[in-house]
């Protein structure tokens, strides 16, 4: 049966194969965000003590899918000022860097679609790309509340984005590498040779910069309710709007599994290392280790969400250009020096 | 030195942790959800909800078309029309609240000399063509031949505070 699985395998052409690569990782990941939108309604709800949704299905588990039947069942409105092709394009535009991301990530030390040498360039490239669909769907909608949302979320993505890439520059030079499973495999050893204990500081920047790259609360003042209703999105509804929806979870699971591969070891076991344990756990898969390690930055992102009041806009500028900026910089100095003199344990 | 002290609790985001502690409690609190349809909150014997009228035990009706709760009714949402019926009792003809208008205040209850209009604990109910929001006196004697006893026993329980 196996062998006759390989055999297909083999005999079915390279595109087809890439195809279905492709497929076994944006069907997952879409499911993620399914799974993710109930994830936070509970746990938001139980943060708040209340139960959140448990009607649809055995304990709400069925919730998401109702959502997506509703949105799928809705009318999509295209405003009449609105420009027609930019309109469309918009969610497309924010969607499609989410999940071609994914292109790089390896899930496992071999299992990746593309093992490309440049891979955190790419990611920096492609996410950065995430920004158009939002200032595109902003202007396209011809509302005021939307391009007050979108110029709200273009700026601040893109000032995060800098804070972002410096901390990225910093694990750059820590694994001497941009292909992610290199820089993964530099962080083998245990626990503490991960890059989150050298790279502390630069650790929490960029998970803070995630969270506002993917506008989730407390950075979420580009859908301000009080302010601009629902910032650059107030003019989508139906498909169009779950696209955005869609979008922004993906983002957020990418931005963890990015956390989790330069900071936390990927696919490698949190045990490795310490006698005996690293044993009993030795016959977990890595991809299962990697996985844990995105659920629990995921929740994170819930947990801030649930905790933190909405930043004020200047407060957030000033964060990420007069607090970050500097960190980052003065970091990139010390890891520097530490790979320059090879401190022990992570870089000797 | 207290701005230096702040300045380093700022920057190692002190009082964000203690807010993650504080919520992170609450994630694992008892829930205190009331799951509706299944499990009720108490409710009051004085609950103000949808109006009935009584009768007295012999099956005459209580309304004596006074129009004391017509003349209360701060929202102005009681209609009456009464006739001189041919034993000479005053009754009312026609008996009309709007339930749009109506805000639930209980000053027709409290008005009434006889007892005839009361509030009763119903507050889950719902109309399905315009006009119904206008309840007459046929639905209202009937809601308050439906739930006498209830009607009564919760009189009676807040009678020595009248």
């Amino acid at each position: 049966m196996f062998d006759f699985i390989l055999q297909a395998w083999a005999s079915t052409p390279v595109t087809a194969q890439i195809v279905l690569k492709i497929l076994a990782i944006v069907l997952p990941v879409t499911l993620t965000v399914a799974a993710l939108t109930y994830a936070e309604r509970k746990i938001i709800g139980y943060i708040q003590v209340r139960i959140g949704p448990n009607r649809v299905g055995p304990r709400g588990w069925l919730q998401p899918i109702a959502d997506i039947v509703k949105l799928l069942m809705k009318e999509i409105i295209i405003p009449s000022g609105a420009n027609r092709a930019l309109f469309i394009i918009g969610p497309i535009l924010s969607l499609a860097p989410a999940l071609i991301a994914w292109a790089v990530i390896p899930f496992d030390n071999t299992l990746v679609l593309a093992d490309i040498n440049a891979g955190l360039l790419y990611v920096l490239a492609v996410t950065s790309m995430g920004v158009y669909g939002v200032i595109i769907a902003g202007w396209a909608s011809n509302s005021k509340y939307a391009f007050l949302g979108a110029l709200r979320c273009a700026a601040q993505i893109v000032s995060y984005e800098i804070a972002m890439g410096f901390a990225l520059v910093a694990v750059l030079i820590a694994a001497g590498s941009l292909n992610l499973g290199d820089i993964v495999r530099a962080q083998e050893g245990s626990f503490v040779h991960w890059f989150w204990l050298p790279l502390l500081p630069v650790f929490l920047i960029y998970f803070i910069s995630g969270v506002a790259e993917t506008n989730r609360a407390p950075f979420d003042v580009a859908e301000g309710e009080s302010e601009i209703v629902a910032g650059f999105h107030v003019e989508y509804s139906g498909m169009a709007f779950a696209v955005f929806y869609l979008a922004e979870y993906a983002n957020m699971i990418l931005v963890s599994a990015l956390a989790a591969l330069l900071f936390l070891g990927g696919w490698l076991s949190p045990f490795e290392g310490i006698p005996f344990v690293e044993q009993v756990f030795a016959w977990v898969p890595g991809m299962i280790w990697l996985l844990l390690k995105i659920a629990v930055l995921l929740f994170l992102f819930l947990w801030f969400r649930a905790t933190f009041p909405r930043y004020r806009y200047d407060q957030i500028m000033r964060l990420g250009w007069k607090v970050f900026i500097p960190i980052t910089i003065v970091w990139l100095i010390v890891v520097g020096l530490a790979v320059l003199y090879k401190l022990p344990w992570w870089f000797d | 030195m207290s701005a230096i002290r702040n300045y380093i609790k700022s920057l190692f985001l002190w009082e964000l942790f203690g807010g993650l502690r504080l919520t992170g409690k609450y994630l694992f609190s008892k829930k205190i959800t009331v799951q509706y349809p299944e499990e009720t909150t108490p409710q009051s014997n004085r609950f103000r909800g949808l109006h009935a009228l009584r009768r007295y035990p012999n099956g005459e009706e209580r309304c004596i078309a006074c129009k004391l709760c017509e003349a209360v009714c701060p929202a102005a949402c009681i209609t009456i029309e009464s006739e001189q019926r041919t034993d000479g009792t005053r009754r009312t003809t026609r008996y009309d609240i709007d339930l749009f208008k109506c805000i639930y205040c209980g000053f027709c209850e409290e008005s009434c000399p006889v007892d005839a209009i009361v509030e009763t604990r119903i507050f889950d109910y719902h109309f399905e063509k315009r006009g119904d929001n206008i309840i007459t006196k046929d639905k209202l004697l009937e809601i308050g031949d439906r739930y006498e006893k209830q009607i009564a026993a919760d009189r009676a329980q807040d009678a020595s505070y009248r």
